[in-house]
């Protein structure tokens, strides 16, 4: 079969640098107005660069252009649904944008004298104050700027706290189906990674907790989990759970990816987690900008707020009749220290504070409610048909805001893996789901609606499915060479990595 | 289906709130981004098979339910949240209210408007990052220009697409180089930015790692105490140029130490300096790093930005962070797609090269747009000019009554100076006349109490630095020098822009 | 190599590694097995010449572009010969993991590991079961 191109794909690849031309240029920039001499008289010769770096040479207009055009070549959540599991792929206020934009913050220098940035440290202690109501624990810190980042500084405490009663752990338990940052966090943060089975009901295997801290117990620091998992299930025992790792001496961690299920309905800090992340580039709207800008705040216990990392955030009772002032607090004789420069990713801060403002207490129960409901209906909805059969659910439970479905009958019956699904699905206009994780589920993929999608949205997803699967009946070969209307079709990911060519040569 | 539990809708409308836990409300006068009707509702439910939401949420043990509204504010309409937060962005001395000539990493640069416009295209702003690469060739094919642009600044062949920001990047150098050398020692200029030394102390007490300090002298890293310090058990060299104090370093002679002793070179730099200094790649470096945000990012009071990190080949497979790389489509089309997964934490696990995920791809975007902007002219233009401006700036504030340099060393954008008076209340003085007039180093270098540090951009006119000679002759002035007198000043509440608090 | 091919003159470990015993010298490499599950090899990470490794460890690992795998020695001794070519075609893993796609060569330590690992037929059968 023939296919003619789209006009897109007929657009060959060009960068910016392909369209360069000596002599053309955007900027001008303003006269020097000072007396000015010989750069070699200023800096000595031999710190001086011979020839400028090799950037384009394009004038405006045509940046323009290449960037709109390039802009095109991607599919985005503001144009299509975008169900990626754990990533809360939920809508972008631009309201958030407007405020981020404001001179008051945008402009605002962070070593800006404290007493003349009051708004933004009352902005960032509000934004505390939201997050430790939510999550149940009293004590925020902004700093860590992404989920990792909280991983990594969440351990950090662990290991600052362990230290201060004299003991050295060297052990953190993490599930199976744990998000690969938490392993990688662990090592980073100078512990030994040891896996947690889960049990047939998706939640943690309780005998297998019981035997990996039984073996060691003064060495077990942490036990990093998230709850509702990334199979989208509850686990019904992390009360038990909290007990065993408290009573062996160790800290219970949250990955906060999935917080969207339980905003205002359950709270980690009362499910007895000491150290919480939270990504304001999920739960809390953050966009997420093709891999970032977010935020990863940690809230944490008063056992561990000692730890917490400088400068912190704080409110400060007024002297002489003047009314209470925030600030920053650098006297912290048992922080960790630092994460990162400055206060952390503010711009973020200001958009999830607005959206938090936006929202308020109701509106944020309401969102988490929608998110189960969406997810609870769109599995409905694959449970019946083609979908019910070649794609079973992992779990055959209620989920919460997300759930996992196996491909595995699929590729059996159908001679179709769950990668060639997800490729046929961008055909169809979708971003597919998360594939192959969790690498429990064979041929894994995890959808995680959010609340922000119309029930027609969810339908018209689940008929795409219900489509592509009845194609792979009489033509798996059509899934097997997917996508074919996409500005590119399937990349040789091989050669990318055999020979990586990471610049263009100029 | 009844809101809330009870049986008039129009209640709800008038209360807002008060409801039971884990029911199911419509029709809240908050703002809301969801659209399930209570007809919705009712169809999902029934296609779900269940009676009512609530019990969806049954797999939540009793006691773990919050059973209470959350103690916040109820929802407020888009306008009025908009009032909220205009009247905080009011109580902040921002650049356009106070002429700003503080530095310390991140700089009042003119960010052009076509950066505002492309980085809020919902293209660019809103998708996930590019694991299906086959629609998100924009996003991918950015990176790669990136990549290209920061290798060409810094001089060495391999850019990852960017990290969170300066200090952590310094951090994850520190995290490179013990796992490509296996030796757990640092040796670090105290040149290098406080926040990255800070930081990079932080995440070598989790990885394991002792760092040794070598001090200035002049505004320089001592050479011959470098080279005293680094032996056989150091794994990575951190120089900064230039440094934290402005000074210009000879990065090519400090390096030789690392180079001696088989241990990596990483260089900080600024990515405003690079078209007319020479870069780390040229020195010897193994690594070349620093904060992006001079580069298409606003102040934003110190964050998002972006951290650039790049590399010799031999560490490319060490490199944290994403990378883009160029392949062909099926078809024999020019496309890109992450390369080198397998260093990534969503594949490697434990044994990953680092643990970032979400970085800052939005912050690069950014970037590229402002550089090609500025283009291959501009840039080293933009550079030459904050020379000449800079030199300026330091020549008229060294002729003040009461200031003098606090280093000699040659400087390209930033400079520091020793005040004859109290810091502190010069700052204040200069701030009512609405300059900031720099960064206090007396907190993050005891040694310099009396020290401030300035810095220079393209924004700072001859007449605004003029003013700022002005000022700080007239705030000194008033302060001539320490003593008793002085003491009791400072202990009262300064006033703040004028305005009684 | 399209195929599943298992052959018989050589012996298999459970973890999908195969030996080829010449005397007190043995080569190692991975199944078709284990390189059809990883698929395309971008790169094979390898020991040192001199190494010692122990049987059932992990001495190395292969790479595709999603999938990282441990190698694990079938036998234990010390490596004598590393496959340098594997440096820049480290496809022929898939092309010919029984021939070209070698790994090491290794002077084995303790020969008599040998009669716990599996003939060709009974790996077969592992595979069936598996």
């Amino acid at each position: 079969m023939t296919l003619a191109e789209t006009p897109m794909q007929r657009e060959r690849a060009e960068t910016i640098y392909e369209k360069s031309k000596p002599g053309r240029r955007a900027a001008a920039l303003p006269e020097a107005e000072v007396p000015t001499q010989p750069l070699e008289e200023l800096i000595p010769a031999n710190l001086l660069r011979s020839e400028p770096p090799a950037l384009p040479e394009v004038a405006e207009p045509e940046i323009v252009r290449h960037y709109n055009r390039l802009s095109r070549r991607n599919f985005d959540l503001d144009t299509g649904f975008y169900p990626l599991g754990s990533c809360t792929m939920k809508h972008n206020p631009r309201l958030n944008e407007r405020v981020a934009a404001l001179p008051g913050h945008a402009r605002l220098h962070p070593a800006q004298d404290p007493r003349r940035a009051q708004g933004a440290l009352e902005l960032m202690w509000l934004l505390q104050s939201s997050l430790a109501e939510i999550c149940g624990l009293p004590h925020v810190s902004l700093q860590p700027s992404a989920g990792s980042h909280g991983e990594l500084a969440g351990l950090l405490l662990t290991r600052a706290f362990h230290a201060d009663r004299g003991e050295t752990r060297s052990k953190v338990l993490a599930p199976d189906t744990s998000h690969g940052t938490n392993p990688a966090s662990v090592t980073m943060a100078g512990y030994e990674a040891v896996k947690v089975a889960t049990n047939e009901r998706g939640g943690v295997e309780m005998d297998d907790l019981r035997a990996k801290i039984a073996e060691d117990p003064d060495q077990v620091a942490c036990l990093m989990l998230t709850n509702p998992n990334t199979l989208g299930l509850f686990d019904e025992n992390i009360e038990e759970i909290a007990a065993l790792i408290h009573a062996a001496g160790g800290t219970l961690y949250y990955d906060g990816a999935n917080l969207n299920a339980v905003m205002g309905h359950s709270r980690p800090g009362d499910m007895g987690f000491d150290i919480v992340h939270v990504n304001l580039h999920k739960s809390f709207s953050q966009p997420h900008g093709g891999g970032g800008p977010g935020a990863g705040p940690i809230a944490v216990s008063d056992r561990i707020e000692p730890f917490l990392p400088r400068p912190q955030v704080v409110r400060r009772e007024g002297e002489n009749g003047h009314g209470p002032f925030f600030d920053l607090d650098l006297e912290r004789p048992k922080s960790i220290g630092r994460l990162r420069g400055f206060q952390g990713n503010f711009g973020v801060f200001v958009r999830s504070y607005a959206y938090i403002l936006s929202l308020g207490a109701d509106g944020l129960a309401e969102a988490s409610e929608t998110a189960v409901l969406n997810a609870n209906y769109l599995k409905a909805r694959l449970a019946e048909g083609r979908a019910g059969k070649r794609l079973p659910v992992a779990f055959d439970r209620h989920c919460m805001h997300e759930f996992v479905l196996s491909g595995k009958p699929m590729k059996k019956e159908l001679g179709i893996a769950t990668l060639d699904l997800a490729k046929r699905l961008l055909d169809f206009g979708f971003h597919p789901p998360t594939v192959y994780f969790p690498l429990l589920v064979e041929e894994a993929l995890m959808v995680e609606p959010t609340e922000t999608e119309t029930k027609e949205s969810l339908d018209a997803f689940a008929d795409a499915v219900e489509q592509i699967l009845a194609e792979a009946e009489s033509s798996p070969e059509l899934a097997k060479r997917a996508p074919y209307t996409t500005p590119v079709r399937r990349l040789d990911e091989v050669k990318a990595t055999r020979r990586p060519v990471v610049r263009q040569p100029l | 289906m009844p809101c809330s539990g009870r049986p008039n809708t129009a209640s709800c409308w008038k209360t807002g709130r008060a409801t039971p836990p884990s029911g199911f409300r419509s029709l809240l006068p908050v703002t809301r981004y969801t659209s399930a009707t209570d007809a919705d509702r009712a169809e999902m439910l029934a296609a779900i098979g269940v009676e009512s939401g609530a019990d969806l949420f049954a797999q939540i043990p009793e006691p773990l339910r919050l059973g209470r509204p959350l103690e916040l504010p109820d929802g407020m309409p888009e306008a009025e949240v908009y009032e909220r937060l205009a009247e905080l962005a009011g109580r902040n001395a921002d650049a356009e209210r106070e002429v700003c000539f503080v530095g310390a990493g991140m700089y009042d640069h003119y960010v052009p408007a076509i950066v505002d416009a492309i980085v809020q295209r919902s293209e660019f702003l809103t998708p996930y990052t590019p694991y299906q690469p086959e629609i998100s060739q924009g996003g991918l094919q950015v990176m790669f220009e990136f990549q290209t642009a920061m290798s060409e600044l810094t001089g060495l062949p391999v850019s990852g697409a960017g990290l969170y920001e300066g200090p952590s990047s310094v951090a994850s150098a520190g995290y490179l180089a013990i796992g490509a050398t296996k030796r757990r020692r640092f040796v670090v200029s105290r040149g290098l930015h406080p926040h990255s030394r800070e930081t990079l102390a932080t995440y070598a007490e989790g990885f394991g790692a002792e760092l040794a300090e070598v001090g200035l002298a002049d505004g320089l890293t001592d050479a011959a105490a470098l080279a005293e310090a680094v032996d056989e058990e150091t794994a990575a060299v951190f120089l900064q140029s230039p440094n934290f104090l402005g000074a210009v370093e000879d990065v090519e002679a400090l390096g030789e130490a690392a180079k001696r002793h088989g241990a990596l070179l990483v260089v900080a730099c600024d990515p405003m300096t690079l078209g007319v200094l020479r870069p780390p790649g040229e020195l010897g470096a193994d690594i070349a790093l620093g904060e992006g945000q001079p580069l298409g990012n606003r102040l934003d009071f110190g964050g998002p930005s972006f951290g650039f990190f790049c590399a010799t080949e031999e560490h490319i497979r060490r490199m944290p962070g994403r990378i883009a790389g160029e392949t062909d489509d099926v078809d024999g089309r020019r496309g890109f797609v992450l390369a080198l997964q397998t260093r990534e934490q969503h594949i490697r696990r434990e044994k990953a090269t680092n643990n970032i995920c979400t970085a800052q791809a939005l912050n690069a975007l950014a970037a590229m747009v402002h550089l090609a902007w500025l283009g291959r002219r501009g840039y080293r233009e933009l550079g030459e000019l904050l020379v000449q401006r800079t030199a300026y700036a330091r020549q008229r504030l060294a002729a003040v009554d009461g200031v003098e340099l606090l280093h000699t060393a040659p400087v390209a954008r930033e400079f520091a100076l020793r005040l004859d008076a109290p810091v502190g209340p010069v700052l204040e003085r200069c701030a009512e006349r609405g300059i900031a007039a720099g960064y206090p180093l007396g907190r993050d270098y005891p040694e310099h109490e009396d020290g401030l540090l300035v810095a220079i951009t393209e924004r700072r006119s001859r007449a605004q630095i003029d003013q700022l000679a002005e000022a700080l002759a007239a705030a000194i002035a008033e302060h001539p020098s320490r003593g008793s007198l002085f003491a009791d000043r400072a202990k009262k509440e300064p006033r703040v822009g004028g305005r009684a608090r | 190599m399209p195929e599943a091919n298992y052959p018989d003159d050589l012996r298999y470990h459970d973890q999908h590694d195969w030996a080829r015993i010449e005397g007190d010298l043995a080569v190692f490499g991975i199944t078709w097995y284990a390189q059809d599950s990883l698929g395309e090899v971008v790169f094979f990470d390898p020991p040192e010449a001199g190494t010692t490794i122990q049987k059932d460890t992990s001495y190395a690992e292969v790479e595709s572009v999603k999938a990282v795998s441990d190698v694990v020695a079938p036998l234990s001794g010390e490596i004598v010969e590393v496959n340098d070519a594997l440096q820049d075609s480290p496809e022929r893993i898939n092309e010919d993991p029984y021939g070209e796609g070698w790994l090491v060569k290794v002077r084995l330590t303790a020969p008599a590991e040998a009669d716990a690992l599996l003939g060709a037929a009974e790996y077969r059968k592992l595979l069936e079961n598996g």
